[in-house]
């Protein structure tokens, strides 16, 4: 299982999304993606992304202004 | 569509307008449901034909637009209908938007119909307004199939979710 990372920072909706599926879609699955990103809306549009494609949200947590978030390629 | 994930879900969307502010919502809503998996067809009719242009000029007019508050040295200003109507002030506010979309790091309207053609969006284009503002198919991007009123219903009937914009 490798760990892929994503800075998304600064992007504003829906590009952390667009850009983490994107990479997601090349991954095999088990892989988990990585993403920072400092817009606030993206925590719940990664829950609500993890929900709907079936990909596993492992983690959301925020630090200061940046959140992170895990998602295991299903 | 090939999907590599479990959501059967559609959506279908009437981008009616041909402004940059107004592209806006539906390429973002496009692409936000292709990256969830769902099926997505966006059809474009009257105005909304502007944003499938290979040309794309689109611009922004603060005339008629009183909600249209633009944040300016920490305040918000909006444009009285009589200064929108000197030549450039339209010009001026498209400039300031599309600084603003950058500084905020907003997509640009070019990215997002990238990453609708790149997901596999379905993007239809209304022949009647192509006959009726003398559009001709080859000034459309690649990709963009032409068709009426029954074409995007016939859709419409089959998508979970639809909206008119």
């Amino acid at each position: 299982m490798a760990v892929h990372e994503l800075d998304a920072k600064g992007l504003n909706c829906p590009l952390p999304i667009l850009k983490a599926k994107k990479m997601l879609k090349g991954l095999p699955t088990g892989d988990v993606l990585k993403i920072e990103s400092t817009d606030p809306g993206s925590v719940a549009d990664f829950a609500a992304f993890a929900r709907q494609t079936g990909n596993e949200l492992l983690s959301s947590e925020s630090a200061g202004d940046v959140y992170t978030f895990e998602i295991k390629k299903a | 569509m090939p999907n590599d994930a479990s959501n059967t879900k559609s959506m279908s969307i009437i981008a009616t307008k041909g402004t940059l502010d107004w592209a806006y919502p539906p390429f973002i809503l496009g692409t936000s449901a292709a990256a969830m998996d769902m099926e997505v067809t966006m059809f474009f009719t009257f105005y909304g034909l502007n944003l499938l242009k290979k040309d794309l000029d689109l611009k922004i007019s603060t005339l008629g637009n009183p909600g249209m508050k633009m944040p300016m040295m920490g305040m918000h200003m909006a444009m009285p209908n009589i200064v929108s109507t000197i030549p450039g002030v339209d010009r001026g506010a498209t400039t300031m938007m599309k600084n603003l979309i950058k500084k905020k790091g907003v997509a640009s309207i070019e990215d997002l119909r990238e990453a609708a053609v790149e997901s596999d969006v379905r993007l239809i284009a209304c022949q009647m307004t192509l006959d009726l503002f003398e559009i001709k198919k080859e000034d459309l991007i690649d990709g963009v199939e032409l068709g009426g009123a029954v074409t995007a219903l016939e859709v419409a009937g089959e998508s979970d979710i639809n909206y008119f914009m």
